[in-house]
């Protein structure tokens, strides 16, 4: 790819935002989706010839949305310009471009709405910063609504909660509409869609990799823990992305979990048809994809019929399964329809639908059902970072915060050197690792490395005043992110792991180990 | 110009309940078919009222994230408050006790305001981030705010206006009876640009006013393993 060099920009030495640099990030554009890959998930395949068409279609799907989100016509109206947010996108401390302040970013689509669905934007224009659609506006759409990972850091800190989240799935299904679709995004979908995961791996392709993985264990532990797919009558389905099936570090989380259902005794399954825990639906704003990829968990939990679901390590996925599964697909409690009580009677209402891996896994902590050796853990010192989506969008246990301790209460139970980062970098002030939302694809890495900068200046001073060398992740994206950026920061990617790698290493299978 | 001002108050109020109720109707009407609370949200709604409380009585998010728009910002609002409470005695007849009693502490407040509003202004030209997305309505709002709480403070401390006459005249409107209105300029012009603000309040960014009570990101709870939460849109497509 043409385009200069990527490289990371220096750590700050003052914590000040960088200064405004114009233009700063315009060249970093990912690459267009194609017709095929846009006509295979439903969208249009390019963009029309005659730009009135475009133009068109673009304002009258954008009134549509209006009308059924929200938190779009809410947020469109209510900022106030006031600046609270401008400092606290990690691609702004990244790239110093303006619009990749939250706000400067929600004004590329409020501009256009002030022109077209406001008295004063039609009668005043210039006054209140109200433009016209253009094609140079949908291009800057595209530009900048694909260098936003949707972490909701700027909506903890707005005074009305507007989540700049929000209004990028907004812009995105515009531009989707219209033709002009993301490359990397829609190709995603169209595998999930068609093969049941983001990888595009078919069933027996995952059954192998599954029966090589019980060999390795066996190989390494002695113990017979199995990785099962399609087991009807299981006790638990495991939802997980399809990243833990063979991707690095994410195999070594999956190999935990199986020893934890193996060290607990309890029957256990994935689904071949529903082998992908993420949906990139959210990224898009998609309420259709959503609510398809999302459909097809609900079909594989009725006929592997389980009484519990389960979720692996995933940040998006964790916000989908536990904020819109219940509205998706009736996985969860309440529910007084027979789509979702056609589920409900078939999971165990004692527990909590869906449950996290961590939480799960904790649980069983609690009751002793699992023992460790932490000494196994102690070539390694510990950190944390909180993933955008579990932290800002979802939660772990039975109070808000839940989780952030689940997590950390995991590893304190597997492993004897844990410290936190700054205080201002974690929980929900969590910075994203830089890839998250759709922005984790090659011809990104620009400003995947610059968006990763605060989290990297907070891992350096622990790294440095702790001698921490283990980033500990509950995320496939995050995962993914790191593994290929920190390379650029002076880190191996072997610094990169998963809470149930740490967990494979300490836990006991059997007494005699 | 008693005339003139009647009219252009009838019209401001008008276009200030009717503007504002239509947008309250729409932000009420537009379903928000996902759960989206920014988490660590409330579980319970009696949560998410404190939580909502805190945020428009204390600007809680803000204060975590600019101590020093939120200092001008608190000023600001607050001093408005008390600001308003005081002129309640413009429209009450006889004067409220609560209101008689505050009077000395809204009297000063309008410093506090036009301090703070300066603030909120200088920041729109010294901090580069807060210029670059600085629109001219921005700084626009901003004078007309600021020239309502000079010509107000104006008229308190330096020439004084006939505040009795000002009384009648309002006491009037409210009952369709026409009062004279003393002619004084400091008076006319804090009265013009009121009204003008009220015109432009459901047209403009002051929509944050009710939308922050409407944005789902605040007013949600976080229950959702426990309750079924379905838009009307989205359950029609569960009968395909």
């Amino acid at each position: 790819m043409a385009g200069p060099e990527v490289k990371a920009p220096p750590y700050r030495e003052l914590p000040v935002p960088p200064a405004v640099q114009p233009g700063a990030a315009e060249h970093i554009k990912s690459f267009v989706a194609n017709e095929k890959i846009q006509e295979a998930i439903g969208f249009q395949g390019k963009l029309d010839d005659n730009w009135q068409e475009t133009h068109d279609k673009a304002i009258a799907h954008f009134g549509d949305l209006l009308t059924k989100f929200r938190s779009l016509r809410v947020y469109m109206d209510s900022c106030v310009h006031c600046g609270a947010c401008t400092d606290k996108c990690h691609y702004f401390l990244g790239s110093g471009d303006p619009k990749n302040m939250p706000v400067a970013r929600q004004d590329l689509m409020r501009s256009v709405y002030r022109r077209y669905f406001t008295t004063a934007g039609k009668l005043f224009p210039s006054l209140v910063g109200a433009r016209d659609l253009t094609q140079e506006v949908l291009d800057e759409w595209y530009t900048y609504y694909y260098q936003c990972s949707e972490c909701r850091r700027c909506s903890l800190f707005c005074p009305y909660g507007i989540d700049t989240a929000e209004i990028t799935m907004a812009a995105r299904e515009v531009l989707d509409h219209v033709g002009y679709g993301q490359k990397y995004t829609n190709e995603i979908l169209g595998k999930v869609t068609k093969i049941g995961n983001n990888l595009g791996l078919p069933g027996p392709a995952l059954e192998d990799t599954l029966l090589g993985l019980e060999e390795d264990v066996k190989e390494e532990t002695g113990f017979d823990v199995k990785y099962p797919v399609d087991v009807k009558g299981s006790e638990v389905l495991l939802i997980t992305p399809s990243a833990d099936f063979f991707a690095e570090p994410h195999i070594e989380s999956l190999i935990g979990y199986g020893k934890v259902f193996h060290a607990a005794g309890v029957s256990w399954t994935m689904s071949s048809m529903a082998s992908e825990a993420g949906n990139f639906g959210m990224f898009v704003g998609s309420y259709d994809l959503l609510r398809k990829i999302a459909l097809r968990i609900r079909e594989a939990a009725l006929e592997l019929g389980a009484k519990r679901i389960i979720v692996g390590e995933c940040g998006h996925a964790w916000r989908v399964a536990y904020s819109f599964w219940n509205t998706l697909i009736g996985v969860g409690a309440g529910g007084k329809d027979p789509f979702a009580i056609e589920l409900q009677k078939q999971l165990d209402p004692r527990f909590k639908q869906p449950t996290h891996i961590c939480e799960y896994t904790w649980d069983l902590i609690q009751q002793g059902r699992l023992k460790f050796d932490r000494s196994a853990n102690d070539h390694r010192v510990i950190t944390f970072h909180d993933s955008c989506n579990v932290a800002r969008a979802s939660r772990m246990g039975d109070y808000p915060g839940g989780q952030f301790d689940i997590p950390r209460n995991i590893i304190r139970a597997v492993a004897n050197n844990f410290v936190d980062m700054a205080p201002e970098t974690i929980f929900e002030q969590t910075f994203c690792c830089g890839g998250g939302g759709g922005v984790l694809s090659d011809d990104l890495m620009d400003i995947r490395v610059k968006g990763a900068l605060p989290r990297m200046e907070a891992f350096q001073r622990v790294v440095d005043d702790h001698g921490v060398n283990f980033l500990a992740l509950i995320c496939a994206i995050c995962k993914a992110q790191f593994t290929k950026v920190v390379p650029y920061y002076g880190f191996k990617s072997s610094v990169i792991g998963g809470v149930h790698q740490l967990v494979s290493t300490a836990i006991k299978l059997g007494n005699e180990q | 110009m008693t005339l003139f001002f009647a009219i252009l108050f009838y019209v401001a109020a008008a276009v200030f309940v009717l503007g504002l109720a239509t947008k309250i109707v729409a932000f009420a009407r537009t379903p928000a078919p996902l759960l989206i609370p920014t988490t660590p949200a409330p579980t319970t709604k009696g949560g998410v009222v404190l939580r909502m409380f805190r945020e428009v009585a204390f600007f809680e998010s803000l204060f975590k994230s600019n101590l020093w728009i939120w200092i001008f910002a608190a000023a600001f609002h607050f001093a408005l408050a008390l600001v308003l409470v005081r002129h309640l005695r413009y429209f009450t007849q006889p004067v409220w006790s609560w209101v008689a009693f505050e009077q000395p502490f809204g009297m000063y407040a309008g410093f506090a305001m036009v301090a703070g509003l300066a603030g909120l202004w200088a920041r729109r030209f010294l901090v580069d981030r807060v210029r670059y997305i600085s629109t001219l309505s921005d700084h626009l709002m901003l004078a007309l705010l600021l020239l309502i709480g000079i010509s107000g403070l104006t008229m308190k401390f330096l020439v004084h206006t006939d505040i009795v006459g000002v009384k009648m005249f309002f006491l009037g409107l409210m009952h369709f009876d026409i009062q004279p209105l003393p002619a004084d300029a400091p008076l006319y012009v804090h009265l013009f640009c009121i009204a003008l603000l009220m015109i432009v309040f459901p047209f403009s960014k002051l929509l944050h006013a009710p939308g922050v009570f409407f944005s789902p990101s605040r007013n949600q709870v976080d229950n959702a393993r426990d309750q079924r939460h379905i838009a009307s849109w989205a359950a029609k497509l569960e009968q395909n």
